[in-house]
């Protein structure tokens, strides 16, 4: 019987001496502050300038934790024929306690109002804390990272395949 | 009794005493870290700021403020009594242990090494004690497997230990050390491993903690404690490390005969039996990290078909070579 354990032991002897002198994987969290990669999905910041009260993300969110009131003003444009109406953000809330992180929103925002942010730390005791209205998601903006440089040996953005297409477009038309 | 030999016991019985506190805790912290960082993590870090080097400190201090329960139905006297039961034999071993020449002990006895092993035998009360008094059936059944365990582990145990008697002619553990040689590790290495075995199933450590076994048993004859009694039980099985340790380290490893010899004091002598002391209590924390629990009847094959064997043919072999040696 011991006959067939002891290896089984050496090995394991070996292995635990071999991590004694390695370095622990532990992350000290409250005192270090964790490296996350640029993309993390922590929270979401809303630019409101950007917004148009689309209702896009309202829409498409799977489990509706976007709220948006607004209503339209008319601007008198001097010298154009007639007024223009404009859409004017009154609200804009996001319930994180049903946010389940998904990321729809950002994506189907045509006019790039919304965006991730790597942090992570706003836990509250109360669960209403958790909606987070227009001024608190626009104190989240310092916090976006600058987006990731693409790959040099992957395919261009497809933003940048447009522009180019129509910049030659425009030269050869001269 | 005259005042100096007052002072000298009261010096010796609190220098017994004081390392009866310090060093099972420091066995305790080198245990919480370096078993930690054997499995990649770091262990306590908050208490004490320093790498947690007070969390031993501050886990005694919450088991005091915790309430000892004392379940209705469990025979009261024996329950409460069952923990010091349990980590007296320790205190006292403490005692007899010797930490250097020239009567560098509390209590030399010339029956020392008798006397340890006597005592050490009394722990296996303390463990029926807690697992008939808690009227719960998970600590009757660690009681019983720790019984089987104990007397089992008890007799390849003492036979160890009268080989080295044996080789060295005496029961006296600071004479044992004396007479020591450097090739008695070659001839008596099966002993040397017989006894560190055995011992750690004699403090019931992994891979011997069958009568523990918290997946099995949640917590064996201890499951019913709580509060300074818990303590006392897990100060009694590091005070158990240490014991085996030094007696591992006194009796098979030179004691305090360091290898450039002996002419140097007391201290330096300690410090070499500390040092040997520690090296085998991170043996025995090692086993418990790189090794799996045995099973109850592995446990006891073990024994009674690899280490009694092995002991006494330890002691023969240890009988012919005195014969042989005259």
């Amino acid at each position: 019987m011991s006959r067939l354990k002891t290896p089984g032991l050496i090995t394991g002897l070996a292995t635990t001496a071999r991590n004694l002198f390695r370095r622990a994987h532990t992350r000290q969290y409250p005192k270090v502050r964790p490296d996350l990669p640029p993309r993390s999905r922590g929270v979401i910041a809303l630019l409101e300038e950007n917004c148009t009260s689309c209702m896009l993300c309202a829409r498409e969110c799977p489990d509706w934790c976007i709220y948006i009131e607004a209503h339209k003003e008319t601007v008198e444009v001097p010298g154009a024929s007639r007024p223009r109406q404009k859409n004017v953000l009154d609200e804009f809330v996001i319930d994180f306690s049903l946010c389940m992180y998904c990321g729809i929103c950002i994506e189907v925002c045509p006019f790039d109002a919304l965006f991730w942010t790597p942090e992570f730390e706003y836990a509250e005791h109360d669960i209403r804390d958790l909606l987070h209205d227009k001024q608190r998601l626009r104190d989240w903006m310092p916090t976006v990272p600058a987006p990731v440089t693409t790959d040099v040996l992957g395919e261009p953005a497809p933003e940048i395949v447009a522009a180019h297409a129509a910049a030659e477009a425009e030269g050869s038309a001269r | 009794m005259s005042w100096p030999e007052l002072t000298d016991v009261a010096l010796r019985v609190t220098g017994a005493f004081v390392a009866f506190l310090v060093l099972p805790l420091l066995v305790g912290q080198t245990e919480h870290k370096v078993m930690a960082h054997m499995q990649g993590r770091l262990g306590p870090m908050a208490a004490g700021g320093f790498h947690g080097w007070a969390q031993l400190i501050a886990d005694g201090v919450k088991f005091l403020q915790k309430e000892q329960i004392t379940p209705i139905a469990a025979d009261k006297t024996v329950f409460r009594l069952a923990p010091v039961v349990a980590l007296l034999p320790y205190l006292l071993i403490f005692v007899l242990l010797p930490l250097g020449p020239d009567g560098l002990v509390a209590q030399p006895l010339d029956i020392g090494l008798f006397a340890v092993l006597a005592i050490l035998g009394v722990g296996v009360v303390g463990v029926l004690m807690a697992a008939w008094g808690s009227a719960n059936k998970y600590s009757l059944l660690g009681g019983l497997r720790a019984a089987a365990q104990l007397l089992g582990y008890e007799l390849p145990f003492v036979l160890a230990a009268a080989s080295i008697a044996l080789a060295a002619g005496t029961l006296s553990l600071a004479e044992i050390v004396t007479a020591w040689q450097p090739w008695w590790l070659a001839w008596q290495l099966p002993a040397l491993v017989v006894f560190f075995t055995a011992g750690l199933a004699e403090i019931r450590r992994p891979p011997f903690d069958a009568p523990i076994a918290e997946s099995e048993l949640v917590f064996g004859y201890m499951t019913e404690y709580s509060g300074l009694r818990f303590a006392l039980f897990l100060l009694a099985e590091y005070a158990g490390i240490v014991v085996i340790s030094a007696l591992t380290a006194l009796l098979f490893l030179g004691g305090w005969r360091g290898p450039f010899d002996d002419a140097l004091g007391g201290v330096v002598a300690a410090g070499w039996l500390l040092l040997k002391t520690f090296a085998v209590a991170l043996a025995i924390i090692w086993l418990r990290v790189a090794s799996p629990r045995l099973r109850e009847d592995q446990l006891q094959r073990l024994c009674w078909l690899v280490l009694v064997p092995v002991a006494l043919a330890q002691l023969v072999l240890t009988a012919a070579v005195i014969v042989a040696l005259g």
